[in-house]
């Protein structure tokens, strides 16, 4: 395959961006979409140019570094991550845009890598249990409900890759809060904290900068672990019964 | 430069910090025999910890819980990126839920002889035990390990073990756990007991004195190289797979930390045990950057075959049952699709060899459910496995409930590493190493899903009370500081390789050097080794890394985010690696567990051990660039598991 | 707590949520009235002038009608001040575009914002029209309902406003209240499609009862 690639391209995050065209053949169709990257890198390198520089480690779908948008879309067309986007999702001759997540949250690093800070902020927030360690009762102890599991496991599988902020047009980070919220307080084990830590989250969320939710449904759409939009409903629940809680004591 | 199949042997080393007495009293005589800091004190005593995985993760978090100020840095832009995040399968303890018979002597006992009796009981006895408490750890994080209906944890067999010990979240649960860690070390962070430096990476170790006193690392944004100090270092970044440029670790893992630390004195242990997972996706042409481990569970269900004849080039589902061979069924009747990593990885190598692999350049063998499907229905086949076959799908376009899967080994899983005893602590005074750097519980093979179980037992629970040891007996009373002699020097001689790789500007990229090396050792340190094929790998590596260091180009500068020097900066320690890993597997003329020396085998095909000679694990030490290391063994004694022969037929 | 909810964006929502639903409750009781419409000038005059003197004697004279107008502008000032300020955080949050784009979201949820603004200046324009009698088209008379509208839609302009503005609004209930269901925490995955139909139903019912008046009076039906 021969592609056309058009690559943000910016020197730091002071500098100026660009959209950069380049050219690449010999893609293979069983490629990733990193892979035919690092092909253009490779080619940049030898003629003496700087590579492009894109966040990436474990090329599995699981770490959450990868994060580009491809044509419009936060990790390209498919439902997953661009490292698990391969190239036979795209035909020869093709032309593909290639940009950066975009949120004022966000901001560039270089090229295609953007600082995501924000979101182990949210998560020191309030996003864990306090059990230090030795501390632990015997695991069997406290049998949790299995739909209760289940919902928290389907939340906990959020990679805080940030395809909802770069797809929302309000460059809102609702879904992922609510996943790390949700995943917590239905277990019994998040429930002392359960209040303290939605209220506290969602003020750290709206501390960083990022938007208002109205509900586009885009960051749910762009999520490749498939959290679902109703998690934001369910964390706006939360929030409700935490507000309330916290206005009676 | 010479190249050296050569060495000197030293003195023996041992582990003097396991107590003598029954092995399931040691534990807690070391605990309570290790001398404690006054918790007034600790705030005062830095520590710094290299890794965010599981085990740097959990010991990041705990320190800081006992009031340690502790200095954490990660290379990801996220602590909660590490590669502990990948493991699929899940973890062991010893909870006997299922009434199955299982105990910390069973696990003990599996563990030790998984590792083909080339690990140290005392601490394989003590991950065991502790296996427990990590569990139950883990739930009051909220770890949604999966349950069953009556709300208790569910557990399964895994890799080949009679019980079910092994506690999962579907196929994340290395995931699940990571963000476990990650979330408690958030909250130290939140309260200011950790200072997290992410996408910052270790260059070098600083030793003053003979202790490690500190790090010099370099902020990947700016470029900037800067030296952090503490009363102990502890090292948990990970193992050395991506030396074969092709594994299943992330790309960024490396081998820097360790390799630094036992250029500064630290001694490594084992470099030639490297795990080679037995169901990997296969590569589909050069392009390939990595590859993707599917979890082993698969095999509970999946029978591997290749066509009997070779070259057979119809696709299998054309292929009738008597032209088929059921290898691992054949050669292993009682374990069938179920012996051991090593022996499944091997037994698909032989295959391949003979001719008879599958798919584009025949490194391949099927590993089909159609059985599967029709003895328990596509529905739950689906539910057992609906999140591999997806994952499968979308990597290789193929629909594995229709055609059978393709699957060929791949470098998954570094036993050796860091030589340390008992405490955790390397040859370097101060200088402690935990999870997959280190080298102490695994033996020549890791069992599955010991590696979480290793990895949190470390940083949860070992590392917490053995370093208060160190620190209560080695109280630093002098500052070291940026301008003390040794540190400038130590600085300097970071900024000078930088510099020397941005200066070369030759003509070819890091990645080509890092892929003909991962190909020399993938032949000839793979899944079998000859005394002939590593001389020859021996007489290799030196030259590449005379042409690497001759023809490497770099482009831009180091002061600023430049993902090329870094990686070329990797590549530079692979290149000493990868030379004593193959000098070690040559030395090592005997087969256990990974390692399989062709040379040593029993009349059936089998690894052949020969503990008279190698009963001890062999720690190197660091005498200079293509210098002939000296070795210095560990005898491993066997009190309680006596070595047998493994067999599995 | 009213400092919480200010503060913080899902706050802001649950108050655009509420003021919302109280202005989708009012505008059901709106529309039906207003189909009193095709019962004659008598009926519909009858019940604009019940309008004033429902209460009564626990309320004096207009009282009921003066609540519920409170209430209506408040809900329409929270509504607008939250709709504002979380619009300007939201183009803050999100400072670059994409160089690619393409269409995102449905149309009823893009629209959002500027159907908002639109019957905003609508609900301007639909007061000093019909309430106060200061735009209206032909001679204003007070207490006099029938006629005023039937004046008003004998204007072009009067059915264009209005009709744009009616559809708007359904665009706007038909997003705006699955939204709010989701906002106050009443959204499930179980109910979700529930939600929507009666969203969907709610938007069509509300725009197809409110423009059934200009076209009753364009048609003729009424006069």
């Amino acid at each position: 395959m021969k592609l056309t690639l058009r690559v943000w391209r910016q020197k730091n995050a002071g500098a100026e961006g660009t959209m950069s065209t380049y050219e690449v053949d010999g893609i293979s169709p069983d490629m990733s979409f990193l892979e035919m990257l690092d092909v253009l890198n490779e080619q940049l390198i030898l003629s003496g140019e700087d590579p492009v520089a894109f966040d990436h480690d474990c090329r599995e779908g699981i770490c959450g570094a990868c994060s580009l948008v491809i044509n419009g879309d936060a990790h390209g067309p498919e439902r997953t991550t661009t490292c698990q986007l391969h190239m036979r999702s795209f035909k020869d001759g093709d032309t593909i845009d290639v940009e950066p997540w975009r949120a004022a949250a966000f901001p560039v690093v270089k090229d295609l890598v953007v600082d995501r800070s924000a979101f182990d902020r949210i998560i020191q927030a309030g996003g864990y249990i306090t059990a230090p360690t030795g501390s632990a009762p015997e695991a069997h102890a406290t049998p949790v409900p299995k739909p209760d599991a289940d919902f928290a496991f389907e939340h906990a599988e959020c990679i805080g890759c940030g395809a909802c902020v770069a797809a929302c047009p309000n460059g809102a980070a609702m879904l992922f809060t609510s996943a790390k919220v949700n995943h917590l307080n239905v277990l019994p084990q998040g429930a002392p904290e359960r209040e303290t830590r939605v209220l506290d989250m969602v003020a750290q969320m709206d501390e960083e900068g990022f938007g208002g939710c109205t509900l586009t449904g885009e960051c749910a759409t762009a999520c490749p672990k498939g959290i679902p939009l109703v998690s934001i409903t369910s964390m706006n629940k939360e929030w409700l019964r935490a507000t309330r809680r916290a206005a009676k004591r | 430069m010479t190249s050296y199949a050569d060495y000197t042997t030293g003195e023996p080393v041992a582990d003097t910090k396991a107590p003598a007495g029954p092995i399931n009293e040691r534990w807690d005589k070391r605990r309570f025999e290790a001398k404690l800091v006054n918790p007034a004190n600790r705030r005062k005593q830095t520590v710094i910890v290299v890794g965010t995985g599981l085990a740097g993760g959990s010991a990041g978090a705990t320190l800081a819980e006992q009031g340690y100020r502790v200095v954490q840095f990660c290379y990801q832009d996220s602590p909660r990126r590490a590669h502990s995040i990948a493991a699929q399968g899940g973890i062991n303890a010893a909870k006997n839920y299922r009434n199955d018979g299982d105990s910390v002597h069973r696990l003990f006992y599996d563990t030790v002889k998984g590792g083909d009796f080339r690990s140290r009981e005392s601490n394989v006895h003590r991950l065991a035990q502790i296996s427990v408490e990590i569990i139950d750890q883990c739930v009051a994080q909220g770890v949604p390990f999966a349950r069953e209906y009556g709300g208790l944890l569910d557990t399964r067999s895994f890799g080949g073990v009679q019980v079910s010990r092994t506690f999962y979240a579907r196929g994340q649960t290395g995931q699940q756990l990571l963000l476990g860690a990650y979330q408690a070390l958030s909250r130290q962070i939140a309260a200011g007991n950790v200072e997290m430096h992410p996408r910052t990476e270790m260059l070098d170790l600083i030793v003053v004195d003979g202790r490690a006193r500190g790090i010099v690392a370099r902020d990947l944004i700016t470029g900037k190289i800067d030296t952090y100090f503490a009363d102990a270092v502890v090292l948990a970044s990970g193992g050395y797979g991506n030396v074969f440029y092709l594994s299943t670790n992330a790309m960024n893992s490396n081998a820097t930390a360790v390799w630094r630390a036992h250029r500064r004195g630290a001694y490594f242990a084992n470099p030639c045990f490297t795990q080679i997972h037995p169901t990997c996706i296969p590569r589909t042409g050069d392009h390939q950057s990595k590859l993707t481990l599917m979890s082993e569970s698969l095999r509970n269900d999946g029978r591997i075959w290749v066509p009997k004849a070779k070259g057979d080039t119809r696709p299998p589902n054309q292929i009738p049952e008597d032209e088929r061979d059921y290898y691992l069924e054949r050669i292993y009747p009682s374990f069938g699709n179920l012996v051991p990593r090593d022996i499944a990885s091997r037994a698909a190598k032989n295959v391949c060899d003979e001719g008879r692999g599958v798919g584009p350049g025949g490194q391949g063998v099927y590993l089909d459910f159609a059985d599967a499907i029709k003895r328990m229905g596509r529905g739950k086949v689906e539910e057992r496995y609906g999140n591999l076959f997806d994952m499968y799908e979308r990597i290789t376009a193929e629909n594995p409930y229709e055609v059978p899967m393709r699957i060929y080994p791949a470098v998954h899983y570094t036993m050796g590493g860091l030589w340390v005893d008992y405490d955790l602590q390397t040859t370097i005074p101060g200088l402690f190493a935990v999870g997959e750097a280190n080298f102490s519980d695994h033996g020549a093979n890791r069992l599955g899903a010991s590696a979480l179980m290793q990895g949190l037992a470390d940083g949860y629970f070992v590392l917490p009370a053995t370093i208060n040891d160190y620190l209560a007996r080695h109280p630093h009373k002098d500052e070291v500081g940026a301008d003390h002699p040794v540190v400038q020097e130590v600085l300097a001689e970071t900024e000078d390789r930088l510099n020397l790789l941005l200066a070369v500007d030759g003509d070819r990229t890091p990645d080509s050097f890092h892929r003909e090396l991962g190909e020399l050792l993938w032949e000839f340190c793979g899944m079998a080794r000859t005394d002939s094929g590593l001389r020859k790998a021996l007489e290799r590596i030196p030259q590449i890394r005379e042409e690497f260091w001759r023809r490497i180009k770099v482009p831009g500068t180091g002061e600023e985010f430049n993902q090329s020097l870094e990686k070329a900066n990797r590549i530079v320690d692979y290149l000493e690696l990868a030379e004593l890993m193959c000098l070690d597997a040559l030395h090592r003329s005997e087969s256990c567990g990974g390692h399989f020396r062709e040379e040593s085998q029993t009349p059936d095909g089998e690894a052949a051990r020969k503990d008279d000679e190698f009963g001890y694990a062999a720690a190197w030490e660091f005498t200079g660039t293509g210098e002939a290391p000296t070795l210095h063994k560990e005898d491993l004694v066997f009190e309680y598991v006596h070595p047998t022969q493994r067999s599995y037929a | 707590m009213a400092r919480t909810v200010w503060d913080s964006t899902v706050g802001k929502k649950t108050v655009m949520a509420v003021s919302g639903l109280i202005m989708l409750l009012y505008l059901v009781a709106h529309m039906i009235g207003n189909l009193k419409i095709y019962f004659g000038a008598g009926e519909f005059n009858h019940y604009a002038h019940w309008l004033r003197t429902v209460g009564e004697p626990f309320m004096h004279y207009e009282w009921t009608l003066w609540l519920i107008r409170v209430v209506l502008v408040v809900a329409v000032v929270a509504h607008a001040v939250c709709a504002y300020q979380l619009s300007r955080r939201d183009l803050k949050a999100r400072p670059t575009k994409y160089v690619h784009t393409r269409p995102r979201a449905s149309y009823a949820t893009r629209t959002m914002r500027w159907g908002g603004v639109i019957l905003g200046l609508f609900i301007v324009w639909h007061v000093l029209d019909l309430t106060t009698g200061t735009v209206h088209s032909g001679g204003f008379q007070e207490g006099h309902p029938y006629q005023n509208v039937v004046d008003t839609f004998s204007t072009w302009y009067g059915d264009v406003i209005y009709i744009v503005a009616m559809l708007a609004l359904g665009l706007h209930i038909r997003h705006g209240f699955w939204s709010a269901a989701q906002t106050l925490g009443a959204g499930s995955r179980t109910r979700d499609r529930a939600l929507k139909t009666v969203a969907n139903v709610l938007a069509t019912l509300l725009t197809a009862g409110f423009i059934a008046v200009p076209v009753g009076v364009m048609t003729g039906v009424v006069s």
